[in-house]
């Protein structure tokens, strides 16, 4: 099993190279969509850690379940963005004041 | 059947290094938003293959595989939605005239 614990690691690796994004990105786009791929990678990292403990069905549903719940929170979150836009945000401030 | 496993994943894993690659180095949020919505679902779509090449024929393999139908469909979904929101919002793509995404 020791291959499965290298795909966890490195799917670990990947996540924190997102959530530098979530940290840094200059729009609340960019924090959401990071924060998306850190969802859907996750998703992954489930299943793969039931493959390490070499029971699968043990953490198969609540994959199936973080895939829901991701899609729906960025959904939700895009759409309620697009109802509220953030008047702070220093990118949208800058380039709304360049297209008027 | 495992070393077919074995090749999927390291490829999958490989397409998800390029998406953090895209994420660190692309300027803008649409250059990203393309990094993820491709790179990121054929990359995790390969992994969950392997796994399912993994585990045989079961329930679990079943289970797997409504993960990647659902992924395959919803990310590029939701990824949409996304830009769709950003450009309604007055979000404008980088240029060499307006660089204004940052990076």
């Amino acid at each position: 099993m020791d291959g499965f614990v290298i795909v966890a690691s490195v799917l670990v690796a990947l996540n924190a190279v997102a959530f530098v994004r979530v940290a840094l990105g200059p729009s609340v786009y960019d924090r959401l969509l990071a924060a998306g791929a850190v969802g859907t990678n996750s998703i992954v990292l489930l299943a793969v850690l039931g493959f390490i403990y070499e029971r699968p069905g043990m953490l198969v549903d609540l994959a199936i379940t973080y895939a829901l719940l991701n899609f729906i929170g960025a959904v939700v979150a895009a759409k309620y963005l697009e109802r509220h836009p953030e008047p702070t945000d220093p990118l949208t401030d800058k380039l709304s004041e360049g297209t008027s | 059947m495992t070393i077919a496993g074995n090749i999927l994943i390291g490829s999958g894993l490989f397409f998800v290094a390029l998406t953090a690659l895209g994420f660190i180095r692309l300027p803008d949020f649409f250059t990203r938003v393309h990094a993820v919505s491709k790179s990121e679902t054929l990359g995790i779509a390969l992994v969950l293959l392997g796994l399912i090449l993994h585990e045989g024929v079961s329930l679990v393999a079943l289970k797997l595989g409504l993960v990647l139908l659902f992924i395959v469909i919803a990310n590029p979904v939701a990824a949409h939605v996304l830009i769709r929101s950003a450009i309604r919002t007055g979000v404008r793509p980088w240029t060499q005239s307006n660089k204004g995404g940052g990076a």
